[in-house]
């Protein structure tokens, strides 16, 4: 067998399909990526990249198919380049993530029921009364660094009580995250200097998903409730903690930056949302759709099989440009305005299918707290300096975000 | 294609043309009937797209699903014997005719 490149099996350039000589996870690529989407789904349904001997596709419907076929495009092997079949990855794969039925229903069904909308409504009004406490903290600054100060002040204050974490490294539970998503990128510098903070940072996250370390009333006492009740093991309980910590922190952190981005840029979509708290959550639905927090995670061909209609062999990485979809005219007809009353059912930010993102209630229900305490008191929110985006290799994500807050 | 009627909760009937393999759920979002939400798009995280089946066709849509139980129990509306979530049943060539009955409220 030939070696591996990227950790997974080489595709020969499959003729038929069209060829496109680039870099995905070129860091201008990913600190700016909406022409690199365009060119992708200009060019077909799906396109070999010789770079890295993939599959890439964008377009909505192909995007969609392929990454909710669970039976042909497994994430048992992966949700980044590396084949997992056949490389052994940089840390046990998630029991959730990177699995597939009938294992992943067992342990979804834990986390689905550790996440529902019932346990999220319960979670509310600690959500609301902790957005009340830092949204005036920022209001008192008047100018702020919106990724620091509420992007990442936010999740950090109420996901790990909630999860009932007794105690909190700050940096390490944001940090986890973004280690964990640049990981699933190729051997760039990204993922170089994710792998170098590794070791400190996954040492810490491990030993916080031990039973002693939460409280017992919290979601990661359900799941280890599960245990107790023999739907899992203990072992897979703490697993599944860990599943809270790398999803649940960045991602949300990166939920709220954007939010706070598109506000700043779409001063009247701010003013039509302080006029009509009601659509607080569509909001947040478009805000997802235009900025697509998690940008690419791949899947792997687990036999031989097609995406519409092209041939794809067994092994072939494909990876799903959740970003591109999300900006595809064909879907959206104007997707590159960003507009609150859209309500963008179907949009990919959540994924789709049996691997739709598990924490999305609570996402929602963070963001529902904190974007309705900042529209009843903050007029206009308004940029005070250049958004920087922080390149990723899944993970749209801002670095900085100068603003000024205007309050009533 | 097979015909799904929607009746909601005042009474009122939509009767559209669905594909085998779409779900209840996508079938009513594509259609613009109204009464099902669909919050999470499908991946059984929510229970905003809670409908009822016609008792004479539940037979063909089967038993829920798993997991299906857990999720229904955060539903508004009053969950009974024929609660289903509706991105869950998917429909079938022999689903041609097929009434779902839509709760009062989903969120």
């Amino acid at each position: 067998m030939s070696a591996l490149i990227e950790g997974h099996r080489p595709v020969a350039d499959p003729g038929a399909i069209p060829t496109w000589d680039t870099d995905p996870y070129d860091p201008a690529v990913l600190a700016d990526p909406h022409s690199w989407w365009a060119d992708l789904r200009s060019r077909g349904d799906v396109v070999y990249i010789p770079r890295y001997e993939v599959l890439a596709v964008g377009r909505y419907d192909a995007t969609r198919t392929t990454f909710s076929d669970h039976d042909n495009f497994v994430s048992s092997r992966g949700i980044g380049l590396n084949d997992f079949k056949l490389e052994t990855p940089w840390r046990p794969p998630s029991i959730i993530l990177e699995v597939d039925p009938p294992d992943h229903t067992r342990t979804r069904k834990v986390m689905s029921r550790a996440l529902s909308p019932k346990v999220v409504k319960g979670l509310m009004d600690g959500f609301r009364a902790t957005a009340e406490r830092i949204v005036d903290a920022v209001i008192a600054k008047g100018r702020i660094e919106a990724v620091a100060d509420l992007a990442e002040a936010f999740p950090v204050a109420v996901f790990p009580g909630a999860v009932g974490m007794t105690d909190v490294h700050p940096r390490h539970i944001v940090d986890y995250g973004s280690i964990v998503f640049n990981a699933v990128g190729p051997d760039n510098a990204l993922r170089r200097a994710a792998m170098a903070r590794a070791p400190e940072v996954a040492a810490w996250i491990n030993a916080a998903c031990a039973r002693e370390r939460l409280t017992d009333d919290g979601l990661g006492a359900l799941v280890y409730g599960a245990a107790d009740a023999g739907e899992i093991t203990e072992a897979e309980a703490a697993m599944l903690v860990r599943s809270f910590l790398s999803a649940g922190v960045d991602t949300t952190v990166t939920g709220i930056g954007n939010a706070l981005w598109c506000f700043a840029q779409n001063p009247g979509q701010w003013q039509a949302l302080r006029e009509d708290r009601s659509l607080v959550r569509p909001a947040f639905e478009e805000v997802l759709r235009h900025t697509s927090p998690v940008h690419t995670f791949a899947r792997t061909a687990n036999v031989d099989t097609a995406i519409a209609g092209h041939p794809v062999a067994e092994g072939t990485k494909v990876i799903c440009c959740l970003g591109a979809a999300n900006h595809d005219p064909a879907k959206w007809g104007d997707p590159d305005r960003f507009r609150i009353d859209r309500r963008p059912v179907g949009h990919m930010a959540f994924g789709a299918g049996i691997h739709g993102c598990v924490g999305q209630n609570i996402a929602r229900g963070e963001l529902d707290a904190l974007l309705t305490v900042m529209a009843e008191r903050i007029a206009r929110i308004e940029p005070a300096g250049d958004a920087v985006w922080r390149p990723n290799n899944a993970i749209h994500s801002l670095d900085r975000l100068p603003l000024t807050l205007i309050p009533n | 294609m097979v015909k799904v009627t929607y009746v909601q909760a005042d009474g009122s009937e939509t009767t559209v043309d669905g594909t085998p393999g779409d779900s209840v759920m996508a079938t009513a979002l594509a259609n613009d009937v109204p009464g099902i939400v669909g919050e999470c798009g499908g991946s059984m995280m929510c229970a905003t797209c809670h409908c009822h089946i016609d008792p004479a066709w539940a037979d063909k849509t089967g038993p829920r699903m798993d997991g299906e139980d857990d999720m229904l129990d955060c539903a508004v509306s009053e969950v009974t014997e024929t609660s289903r979530l509706s991105c869950q049943v998917k429909l079938t060539p022999d689903m041609d005719g097929l009434r779902v009955i839509l709760p009062e409220e989903q969120i």
